[in-house]
C-alpha cells in the first residue's frame, strides 16, 4: 500500500506544481538581495540572509529558513489534509477500502507519503538554492559559521543535510494534525484550513508571554532551533527537544486518528 | 453467500435499515429492490465493512461483517453508488493501482488482468486518456472492470447500468449473466425495475429500511388469473362473456376466471374473432409498487 500511495503522489501533477512554487520563493528572496545588496539588520529577517551575501554557499540553508514559517507548513498542510478527505470526496476512499486495504494500513501509508513530500520539496529547495546561491552570490566552498569559525566544505554539506531533515521533520507535526482533521471531515480544504489554525495559533502562543508554561509543548516553537546547527559546536539541546516535540504529537495524533478512522462509518 | 441477521442500522434517530433478514444462496442472481432512501445502499455499504451496523449480524461468504470481512473481500467485486476513479491518471493506471492496492493475484500477472477487465466492459482501446475525460458511460464500464478484476465469487452492485446507453446495457447485461454462469454470484441493487426484470432470477424488496418480500422473481409473477383478450368483436365478446369482463378499453377485455385456451374455445365457436390472447402476470414493477411506498425524494405537504 506505501508503495501505491508513494506513486500516487509521484504522479499527480499537484506534488511537483508545489516543489516548484516553494523553489521558486528563494529565487525571488535571492534576486532582491542580488539587485539591491541590502542586507536584512541583523536580528530582522532570516538569520542567514546577510551572510548569503558573502558566501551562496549557504543559501541552502537560508532558502529553507525562508520556506520554514509559512510556505512549507501550507504546502504540507494541503497535501496532508487532502490525504484521507480527498480520497472520501473523491469516492475513491470507499473501493480502496473494500479492495480490502485495511484502515490503519491506509493511514500509516498516507502518513509516509506526505513524509516523502517534505523530503522531496526541502532536497529540491536546498539543491535548487546551492545552484542559486553560486550563480548569483560571490561563493566560498569554505564558508564561516555563525559562531565566527570556518567550517570545511564537508561539513558544510554535512550540516546542510541536517538542515534539510530537520525542517522536514519539523512539519512532521502539521502533517499529523492535517492528517487527523482529514479522518474527521471528507472536506480537504477543511482539514487544511484546520491544520493551519492550529499552527497560528501556536505561533501566537509562542510569543505570548502569558502562555509562558505551555511553550516547550507548542509545535512550532523549536522551528527555527535549525539554525544552531550552523553554530560551532552545535547547540543539540533545542534541536532534539523539537525532535522529541514533533514525534510526541505525531504518536498523538495518529493515534487519535487511528481510533477515529477505524471506527467511522464510510458514508462518502 | 450472504445472509443476514437482524441487520439494523441507526444514524442518530433515523433507522435506515431495521433488522434485516436475506438470504442470496450461492449461485443467486439477486435483484435488491427499493425507492430512493429505502436502505439499499446502507445495507451494500454494511455488507462490505463501510458502515457498522448498530445491531444485528451479516455473514458475506461465511465471513462474520465487519471483523472478518478483511480475509474474504479480496474475492469480492463492488460498484458502490458511482463508481470512482483519480481523473489525472488514464483507466489502465487506475485499475493497476486499484490491483496493488490490495491481495490476491500476483505482480507479474497484473497487467494481463488490467487488459483482461478492460476488454470485458468494452473499453480495451481506450488508451491513454485521462478518466476526467472520459463519459459517463466509459466511467460506469471502467467502474464495472475495477468490480470484476479478480473474477470475483460474489459481485456487489449499485445501479450497475448508470448512465449506459441501451446498447451498453445489453452488453453489461451479458456479461454479468455470463459470469453468473461461470460461478459468480450477483447480487444488484438497483430501482431501474426492468432491469432486474431482466438480470435476476431473486428478490428482495426493501421499504423504508425493512424487507417486505424475498422471493423468486417467478413466484412474484406467477399469473393472476385475469386473461386479457383483443378482439374486434368486443360488444358481441362482452355480452357473450357476460359478469366475466372486468374491464373493456376499445378492442380489449380483462377477462376473469378459467384458463385462456378454454376462454379461446368459447370465443371461436361462437364465431367471434381473437386476436390476441394472453394470460395476465403482475410486472415487477406492479409486484414492487404493491408492496412499498413513495421514496424519500418526495416530500408532500399542505399548501401554504
Amino acid at each position: 500500500m506505501i508503495r501505491v500511495e508513494l506513486v500516487k503522489l509521484l504522479r499527480r501533477p499537484r506534488t511537483w506544481v508545489a516543489v516548484f512554487l516553494l523553489c521558486l520563493l528563494p529565487l525571488i528572496v535571492a534576486l532582491f538581495l542580488r539587485v539591491s545588496h541590502v542586507a536584512p539588520r541583523p536580528g530582522e529577517g532570516s538569520a542567514f540572509l546577510s551572510a548569503v551575501l558573502g558566501n551562496g554557499a549557504l543559501f541552502p540553508a537560508a532558502a529553507l529558513g525562508i520556506i520554514l514559517p509559512l510556505f512549507l507548513p501550507v504546502a504540507v498542510a494541503v497535501i496532508a489534509g487532502d490525504s484521507i478527505a480527498g480520497e472520501a470526496s473523491a469516492g475513491t476512499l470507499r473501493y480502496l477500502l473494500v479492495r480490502p486495504v485495511s484502515r490503519t494500513r491506509l493511514l500509516i501509508a498516507k502518513l509516509v507519503s506526505v513524509l516523502a513530500f517534505l523530503l522531496i520539496a526541502v532536497t529540491a529547495v536546498a539543491v535548487t538554492a546551492y545552484v542559486i546561491g553560486v550563480t548569483l552570490f560571490p561563493s566560498s566552498p569554505v564558508a564561516t559559521t555563525l559562531s565566527g569559525t570556518v567550517i570545511s566544505p564537508a561539513d558544510l554539506i554535512r550540516r546542510t543535510a541536517l538542515v534539510v531533515l530537520y525542517v522536514a521533520w519539523s512539519m512532521i507535526g502539521v502533517a499529523a494534525v492535517a492528517l487527523f482533521l482529514s479522518t474527521i471531515t471528507d472536506s480537504s480544504l477543511g482539514a487544511a484550513l484546520g491544520a493551519l489554525a492550529a499552527l497560528v495559533l501556536s505561533q501566537v502562543l509562542v510569543t505570548l508571554d502569558a502562555a509562558g508554561s505551555v511553550r516547550p509543548y507548542l509545535p512550532t516553537r523549536y522551528w527555527l532551533s535549525w539554525v544552531d546547527l550552523f553554530r560551532d559546536p552545535i547547540l543539540w539541546h533545542d534541536i532534539q527537544r523539537g525532535v522529541l516535540v514533533q514525534g510526541v504529537y505525531v504518536v498523538v495524533l495518529l493515534g487519535a486518528a487511528w481510533a477515529l478512522f477505524t471506527t467511522k462509518d464510510v458514508s462518502s | 453467500m450472504i445472509q443476514t441477521t437482524g441487520l439494523t442500522k441507526r444514524f442518530g434517530r433515523f433507522t435506515a435499515v431495521d433488522s434485516l433478514d436475506i438470504d442470496v444462496r450461492e449461485g443467486d442472481r439477486y435483484g435488491f429492490l427499493g425507492p430512493n432512501g429505502s436502505g439499499k445502499t446502507t445495507t451494500v455499504r454494511m455488507l462490505l465493512g463501510l458502515v457498522f451496523p448498530t445491531s444485528g449480524s451479516a455473514d458475506v461468504m461465511g465471513a462474520a461483517v465487519p471483523r472478518g470481512l478483511g480475509s474474504v473481500l479480496h474475492d469480492v467485486g463492488a460498484l458502490i453508488e458511482a463508481p470512482a476513479a483519480y481523473g489525472h491518471l488514464s483507466g489502465r493506471t487506475n485499475l493497476s493501482l486499484f490491483d496493488a492496492a490490495g491481495p490476491g493475484g500476483t505482480r507479474r500477472n497484473r497487467r494481463s488482468r488490467v487488459n483482461n477487465a478492460l476488454e470485458q466492459v468494452g473499453l480495451a482501446g481506450v488508451g491513454r486518456r485521462p478518466v476526467k475525460q472520459y463519459s459517463l458511460g466509459m466511467r460506469q464500464r471502467l467502474g464495472l472492470a475495477a468490480a470484476i478484476l479478480h473474477t470475483p465469487r460474489l459481485l456487489i452492485l449499485d445501479e450497475p447500468t448508470n448512465g449506459l446507453d441501451p446498447q451498453g446495457i445489453r452488453e453489461i447485461r451479458d456479461l454479468l449473466i455470463a459470469m453468473n454462469q461461470a460461478g459468480t454470484t450477483l447480487f444488484v441493487s438497483s430501482h431501474l425495475l426492468a432491469e432486474v426484470e431482466h438480470v435476476c432470477t431473486r428478490v428482495g424488496i426493501l421499504d423504508r429500511g425493512r424487507l417486505v418480500k424475498q422471493d423468486d422473481l417467478e413466484t412474484l409473477r406467477l399469473p393472476t388469473g385475469r386473461i386479457l383478450v383483443r378482439t374486434p368483436d368486443v360488444d358481441r365478446a362482452t355480452a357473450l362473456l357476460g359478469g366475466r369482463v372486468e374491464a373493456r378499453a376499445e378492442d380489449q377485455l380483462t377477462v376473469v376466471g378459467g384458463t385462456a385456451d378454454a376462454l379461446v374455445e368459447l370465443l371461436v365457436s361462437n364465431q367471434l374473432r381473437v386476436t390476441e390472447v394472453l394470460a395476465e402476470r403482475p410486472t415487477l414493477e406492479d409486484v414492487v409498487l404493491s408492496l412499498t411506498t413513495s421514496g424519500n425524494d418526495r416530500i408532500d405537504g399542505a399548501a401554504s
